[in-house]
C-alpha cells in the first residue's frame, strides 16, 4: 500500500496551521475553544433554521461533520442549502456548497421557488456553488489514487472566501461513481477529519431508503458527531414532514420527531417538546373590545397572555367577537394576527364591516394580518408549523384563531387536543393573547367540547341563540375565567350596526327574560303601570269628589242652622219683652199695694 | 474510424497530480512508458499540478488524483489511479482495439 499523503501534505499552509491548533483535542484545549458553552460543552454553530437550533440546544456541532440522511424529496439538499445561506445573512458565516449531483445552475433555480437568492450570495463572494459529478462511464479506474482532487477543489472554496460552512451533497454519488469503495472510504473519513481541521462545521446528506433511518452506503460510519433523519410521511393523503436528531453526541438535544415545513420561507422546524409550563403570568388586561363584556370580567378584559375560547353554537356570534378583539388589538397598535379556517379575507372584511369593524385599515397598515386557509390542505402538524412560523415573523401580540373546532377534519379529536396544547403552550411562553372561537353543533349540551380543550383555556366564554317563542335570541355568558372575579349573568347580546351590545339583564317574575319576551314583558308591565296611574288618578278624584260633597253639604247644613236660627230669633226676643212687661206690671202692683201695710203680702210670697 | 487507429493523429493528454507525491511521480512514469511504447513521436503530455493552480480542478472535474484526460483525440477520455495496469490504461485510452462495451468495468480489478 502506498502512504496516502496527508492534508498536511497536501495543504502545507492551511492544512499545518489548523492541525497544530486543533488535531490533539483534550479536554482541556477544547474547553478553551469554547465561547459560549451550554449545558452539554460542545461549542456549536447556529443553523439560523427556526426552530432547529432550539431542538439541538444552539445548531449543529461546530467543526463537525453532521449527517442529514433521509428518503429522496425529504429537504436534505434544501436543510443544507438553508444551513448555509442563514449562515451567511445570519451569522456572517460564509459557506460552500459541494453538489455531487446536481449542476449549480440546476441548484440555484431550484431553491429560487423557495425565497433563497443563491446568485445574489455568490456574487458577494459569500457562497461558493460548486457541482461535482462523478460518473462511472467518464472513468475508468487503474491503480491507486486518492480523492486529492476533491480535497483541493474544497479547499480553494473554503480559503477563497474563508468559508465556515460546508454541505456536501450527498456524497453518496461518490460510491456510485467510484468502484474502489474501500478506497473511497478512507478518503471519506480523512475528508471529514481535514474538514474539521480546518474549522468548517460541515453538513453531508445521504440517502436513506424509506424508513429505514440508515444511509445506503453507510455514512453514520464516518459520522460519529450528530445525524439528523427527516422524513415524510403520507397519512390520510395528507403529508407530514418530520424531523428527528438520532444521534448528537455530547449534546442534550429533543428526542421526539418534530414536523417541519418547507414551502416559499424555506425550512422551519416546529420544536414541540421544547415548550413546558413555564410561561409567566401578566396581571395587565386586554380589552374583549366591547366594553360591556369588559365590565362582566373584572371590568377591564381578558389577561394578556391568556388563552381565551369562546363556544358557541352557528351563528351565535363567535366570529365577530373575536373580531371585536383582534380589531381593538389592532387599533391600539398591537400587532394581532387573524386565522381563518371558514372565511376567505374578503369576506370577513365584508361581514364584519356590516356589524361597524373596518378591518380594512389596520390591515393596510400592517397592524392586523388575516391569513385564511382551509384546515383541509395541510396535516396538523403543518398547521402548527406554519402557525409557529408566522408567529415568530410577524410577532403579533394578540390572536384570534376562528374556529379551531373544524381541526378535527385534518386529524382525530385526539391529535387536534394535542396541537392545540401544542400551539397553546407556544402562544402563551410569548405572552399573546389568543382567543379561539369553536362551534359547538346545533343541540350539544353547550359546556362540553368535543375535544375537550377547555381545560387548556383561562377564560371560557359561551354563547348560545336558542330558539323560544318563535325566535332566536343571543346569549352570552362567561363561563369560566381563571383568577379575577367575573359575573355569573348570562346577557343578551345584539349585533347592531355598531358592533356588539350587550344588553342590561331584564328580569321578570319567572326569572331573566330575552328578546320578545322580554319586550313584550316590558310593554305588558309598561300597560299594568299605566293602568294604575289611571286608577289612581280615578281614586284621587273620587276623593276629591267625596270631599265636596261634604263640603257642600256642610254648608248647607250650616246655612239651615242658620236659617233656623233666624227665624227663631224674634220669637226668642218677644219671648223676652213679655217676660219683661210681666215684671214690670208686677211690680207696678205691688208698689200700689204697699201704701198701706201692704207689705206683706208681696213678702209673703 | 476508432480513435487510435489514425497514425497521423496527435495524442493530447493531461495529467492531474496534487504536488510531487510518490504516487504521482509513478503515473508520470506509467503514462511516459505506456506513450513511449504505443505512441512514440506522436503525444502530449501536459502535467497540471492542482497544489499550484487549484482552480484548474474545475476544468476537468477532477475529483481523484492522479486522474489523466486525454483531451485528444476526441471523445475525452479519463482515467484515474496510478496507470499501474498497463492493460487497463490502454483500454482506457482505447490505444488497443476496442473490446465490446463496458467489458472494461467488469475487468479484474489491479491489486497492487
Amino acid at each position: 500500500m502506498h502512504h496516502l499523503p496527508s492534508a498536511a501534505q497536501i495543504f502545507p499552509d492551511g492544512g499545518t496551521m489548523s492541525k497544530t491548533t486543533t488535531t490533539k483535542k483534550t479536554p482541556q484545549n477544547q474547553a478553551q475553544r469554547i465561547q459560549k458553552p451550554d449545558k452539554s460543552g460542545i461549542e456549536k454553530a447556529a443553523t439560523g433554521i427556526a426552530g432547529f437550533d432550539e431542538i439541538t440546544f444552539g445548531g449543529l456541532p461546530r467543526n463537525r461533520p453532521t449527517l442529514i440522511c433521509g428518503g429522496p424529496g425529504t429537504g436534505k439538499t434544501l436543510f443544507g442549502l438553508e444551513f448555509l445561506t442563514r449562515g451567511i445573512t445570519v451569522h456572517g458565516e460564509p459557506g460552500v456548497f459541494v453538489s455531487f449531483d446536481e449542476t449549480a445552475e440546476d441548484l440555484a433555480n431550484n431553491v429560487k421557488s423557495l425565497g433563497l437568492d443563491l446568485p445574489k450570495l455568490i456574487a458577494s463572494k459569500k457562497l461558493i456553488l460548486d457541482s461535482l459529478r462523478v460518473d462511472r462511464e467518464d472513468y475508468l479506474e487503474t491503480g491507486e489514487y486518492d480523492l486529492g482532487g476533491l480535497f483541493i477543489r474544497v479547499g480553494s472554496a473554503i480559503d477563497s472566501i474563508g468559508a465556515k460552512r460546508i454541505v456536501l451533497d450527498s456524497m453518496e454519488a461518490l460510491f456510485s461513481g467510484l468502484t474502489d469503495h474501500t478506497r473511497l472510504r478512507s478518503e471519506i473519513r480523512r475528508l471529514f477529519g481535514w474538514l474539521k481541521d480546518k474549522g468548517v462545521t460541515a453538513i453531508v446528506t445521504g440517502e436513506s431508503p424509506e424508513s429505514s433511518g440508515k444511509t445506503r452506503e453507510g455514512l453514520e460510519e464516518f459520522i460519529s458527531d450528530c445525524v439528523v433523519y427527516l422524513d415524510h410521511r403520507v397519512i390520510d393523503t395528507i403529508c407530514t414532514r418530520r424531523l428527528r436528531i438520532t444521534k448528537y453526541r455530547g449534546s442534550l438535544h429533543g428526542t421526539n420527531e418534530y414536523p417541519f415545513l418547507i414551502d416559499e420561507a424555506g425550512f422551519c422546524v416546529l420544536p414541540v417538546t421544547s415548550l413546558n409550563l413555564t410561561y409567566p403570568a401578566s396581571t395587565e388586561h386586554v380589552s374583549t373590545g366591547v366594553a360591556n363584556i369588559d365590565r362582566m370580567l373584572d371590568g377591564k378584559g381578558y389577561y394578556r397572555g391568556s388563552s381565551v375560547l369562546v363556544t358557541g353554537t352557528p351563528g351565535s356570534g363567535k366570529s365577530s367577537l373575536g373580531a371585536h378583539f383582534i380589531n381593538a388589538a389592532a387599533l391600539r397598535g398591537e400587532r394581532s394576527l387573524l386565522w381563518s379556517f371558514e372565511e376567505s379575507e374578503a369576506q370577513i372584511v365584508r361581514n364584519m364591516r356590516s356589524i361597524g369593524i373596518d378591518l380594512e385599515p389596520s390591515i393596510k397598515n400592517g397592524s392586523l394580518k388575516i391569513l385564511a386557509n382551509r384546515p383541509q390542505i395541510l396535516g396538523l402538524e403543518m398547521h402548527l408549523a406554519i402557525m409557529y412560523r408566522e408567529i415568530n415573523s410577524f410577532q403579533p401580540k394578540c390572536i384570534c384563531i376562528d374556529p379551531i373546532s373544524n381541526f378535527t377534519s385534518a386529524g382525530t379529536v385526539s391529535e387536534t387536543k394535542v396541537m392545540l396544547t401544542r400551539l397553546v403552550d407556544l402562544t402563551k411562553s410569548k405572552g399573546i393573547t389568543t382567543i379561539m372561537t369553536y362551534l359547538i353543533r346545533g343541540g350539544m349540551p353547550g359546556e362540553t367540547t368535543e375535544t375537550g380543550i377547555s381545560s387548556l383555556m383561562d377564560t371560557w366564554i359561551s354563547m348560545s341563540n336558542p330558539e323560544f317563542n318563535g325566535e332566536r335570541n343571543r346569549l352570552l355568558s362567561v363561563l369560566k375565567c381563571r383568577g379575577m372575579p367575573h359575573s355569573n349573568q348570562v346577557r343578551e347580546m345584539l349585533l347592531t350596526h355598531h358592533g356588539i351590545d350587550l344588553i342590561e339583564p331584564y328580569l321578570g317574575p319567572s326569572g331573566a327574560v330575552t328578546g320578545a319576551a322580554r319586550k313584550s314583558l316590558e310593554a305588558s308591565e309598561k300597560a299594568l303601570a299605566v293602568e294604575r296611574e289611571i286608577k289612581l288618578l280615578r281614586k284621587k278624584k273620587d276623593l276629591e269628589n267625596s270631599r265636596d260633597l261634604t263640603e257642600a253639604r256642610i254648608k248647607m247644613l250650616r246655612s239651615r242652622l242658620q236659617t233656623q236660627e233666624q227665624s227663631l230669633q224674634p220669637e226668642i226676643s218677644q219671648a223676652k219683652s213679655l217676660e219683661q212687661v210681666k215684671v214690670e206690671d208686677r211690680t207696678r202692683m205691688g208698689a200700689t199695694r204697699s201704701s198701706a201695710p201692704d207689705h206683706k203680702p208681696q213678702e209673703q210670697r | 474510424m476508432k480513435p487510435g487507429s489514425d497514425r497521423s493523429e496527435v495524442w493530447e493528454i493531461f495529467l492531474y497530480i496534487a504536488g510531487e507525491t510518490p504516487r504521482s511521480v509513478i503515473a508520470f512514469q506509467n503514462l511516459k512508458d505506456i506513450c513511449n511504447t504505443h505512441l512514440a513521436g506522436r503525444y502530449t503530455i501536459e502535467v497540471i499540478d492542482l497544489m499550484k493552480n487549484p482552480t484548474l480542478a474545475e476544468i476537468d472535474q477532477i475529483v481523484a488524483i492522479p486522474t489523466l484526460v486525454r483531451k485528444l483525440p476526441k471523445p475525452v477520455r479519463k482515467i484515474i489511479g496510478d496507470l499501474s495496469n498497463t492493460e487497463k490504461t490502454l483500454i482506457g485510452l482505447q490505444i488497443r482495439p476496442v473490446r465490446p462495451k463496458n467489458v472494461h468495468q467488469n475487468a479484474p480489478r489491479n491489486v497492487s
